[in-house]
């Protein structure tokens, strides 16, 4: 099934971008690599959330707040103990998907808006004890100016940083959705009934699924802090989950690359348009409105199905 | 190798089978025959676990298999043909048989290469997406997934209808020559010709209820109850 997975044609423009993006640091204002490290982070949040949304066909409705766990996880090493940065650095990927499996195992045993409801009302748990435990996490205040050591705390170099580690996690996603266990759990999205009378174990299968979506969330998370070196409440908050969700409607959920897309999208338009009016939510309103109408596969699910059917065609004729 | 004993089921409040019993023995191929909502589906989907019986009893090999899920059950050596063939359209023609591939000890011997020997059709569009298969090739693809994870006993459901007669005629080949391989199966059909010229034995059944049981010989000879349940 790995069968010419990376091919070295197809891969040129990918290591075009990653390359161009490699080199503009010096070239362009700090400002914009800013915004480029905060579409990174996203991106990968929400490609973490389509594994499990747009792949596996579960409503991960409060995906924000494994990202949360994995945030406050390395902010709380790094400010309340002594242990090295490495230690909050793993550390925080892990315990994003301990609070993944821990929710996941209530959650798979419901379907479709149950499963998303069950999962808002325990990651609203979360947020409430982050909100309120205000002698551990700072309560509302958040923690803020969490020391960095110095070959990351620049921008360029958190920005190289990130950059890398969403590179080696996009390869590493991209393989498990091509393996047997990714193809698999597509197939359980397409239909679950079928799924079981093959052999498969459905609910065991979603959870595995979970697990790995929040663990790459909680990596996500840890990235945030290097950026931001603050924590707050908010980023578990079911508003930023729904916000995470619309990311991948926007990019085309039934691709791979789509949530990058739609994370770039909203990024920019919260920076860009944030700098005319508070209201910004309001265009991507109309955005959304222009979409469902448009193009309901996604912007990026629009340019595979406009210019990838082809390319569809000749492979189906190469294997002739 | 399978025993259903006066099972009942239900969905929600609606009872469908009523003390529905049935054997089936190694090595032969059964079938259940039956009109438009006689309840054939329902049989299939409560020996599958799918919907699971309220009553009675099933076994499979001598032990009983009630209360298992349906991933259990097909781990155990039963393979499922569902009656709307739905295969997973997004996955490829191989990846819908690779995922069901599961080598269960001696039996293990279909694997993709022999099923594709035995399907010619599915060897020449392993690439193609399933959802863009025609019926035909949809049906093969569906009982090629059940075949794939080695089953003793294969339930059919309905596996020609609405297929063109020439390919209906391949398919029946080819079920008979999953029998000439050990396989035991239980056919639910609507398609009087096909079922009884495949089977060893028959059942009729009519509003949930087993209204006639007996060798394929005798039914075929008992133009009474045929024309009394199975005729439209």
């Amino acid at each position: 099934m790995f069968k010419g997975i990376f091919s070295i044609k197809k891969s040129l423009p990918y290591v075009g971008i990653f390359v161009t993006l490699l080199i503009l640091p010096p070239i362009i204002p700090r400002f914009y690599i800013y915004i480029l490290a905060v579409i990174f982070v996203t991106a990968l949040l929400a490609m973490s959330l389509n594994m499990v949304v747009g792949h596996g066909g579960l409503f991960q409705f409060h995906h924000g707040a494994f990202y949360g766990v994995g945030a406050y996880t390395v902010a709380l090493i790094l400010t309340k103990t002594s242990l090295p940065l490495w230690v909050g650095f793993i550390a925080g990927p892990f315990a994003a998907a301990l609070a993944g499996l821990l929710i996941g195992i209530f959650c798979v045993r419901l379907t479709r808006l149950y499963f998303g409801m069950l999962q808002i009302s325990l990651g609203s748990l979360l947020w409430a004890l982050v909100f309120r435990w205000y002698s551990l996490t700072g309560g509302d205040d958040g923690i803020h100016g969490i020391p960095m050591p110095p070959f990351i705390s620049s921008q360029n170099s958190a920005y190289y940083f990130i950059l890398i580690v969403l590179v080696i996690c996009l390869i590493v996603m991209y393989l498990i959705l091509k393996s047997p266990f990714g193809v698999t759990l597509r197939a359980i999205r397409d239909n679950p009934e079928r799924c079981e009378a093959i052999g498969i174990n459905v609910r065991r299968h979603q959870l595995i699924g979970i697990v790995i979506a929040t663990f790459f969330a909680g990596i996500s998370g840890v990235l945030f802090v290097l950026l931001e070196g603050s924590v707050f409440p908010d980023l578990l908050f079911w508003v930023y989950s729904l916000e995470i969700f619309i990311m991948c409607l926007l990019g085309g959920w039934f691709t791979f690359a789509g949530p990058i897309i739609g994370a770039a999208i909203m990024v920019s338009l919260r920076t860009f348009v944030g700098i005319y009016t508070d209201y910004w939510t309001l265009v991507l309103g109309i955005l959304l409105i222009l979409l469902i109408f448009f193009l309901p596969e996604g912007v990026w699910g629009y340019i595979v199905e406009k210019f990838g059917s082809r390319a569809g065609e000749a492979v189906e004729e190469e294997n002739k | 190798m399978l025993e259903v004993e006066g099972i009942h089921t239900y969905y929600g409040l609606s009872h469908i089978l009523f003390d529905v019993s049935l054997k089936v023995s190694r090595g032969e191929i059964a079938c259940l025959l039956g009109r438009n909502g006689a309840g054939k589906s329902t049989t299939m989907k409560s020996i599958m676990g799918l919907t699971p019986p309220r009553q009675g009893t099933i076994s499979f090999k001598g032990k009983s298999v009630m209360g298992k899920k349906p991933y259990q059950l097909a781990r155990l050596g039963i393979g499922y043909v569902p009656d709307d063939r739905r295969v997973f359209a997004d996955l490829t023609v191989g990846d819908n048989l690779e995922i069901s591939e599961r080598r269960s000890g001696d039996s293990a011997t279909w694997t993709k290469e022999s099923v594709y020997d035995f399907f010619e059709a599915l060897g020449h569009i392993d690439h193609r997406k399933a959802g863009l298969l025609s019926g035909g090739e949809q049906q093969m693809l569906t009982i090629a997934r059940a075949l794939m994870t080695n089953p003793e006993f294969l339930l059919l459901d309905e596996p020609t209808e609405g297929l063109a007669p020439m390919v209906v005629k391949t398919l029946e080949e080819q079920i008979g020559k999953l029998k000439d391989r050990g396989l035991t199966v239980l056919l639910a059909e609507q398609n009087q010709k096909v079922a009884l010229n495949l089977s060893d034995q028959g059942y009729v059944i009519d509003r949930g209820m087993i209204r006639y049981h007996g060798s394929i010989d005798d039914l075929r000879d008992n133009e009474e109850v045929r024309k009394k349940y199975l005729l439209v």
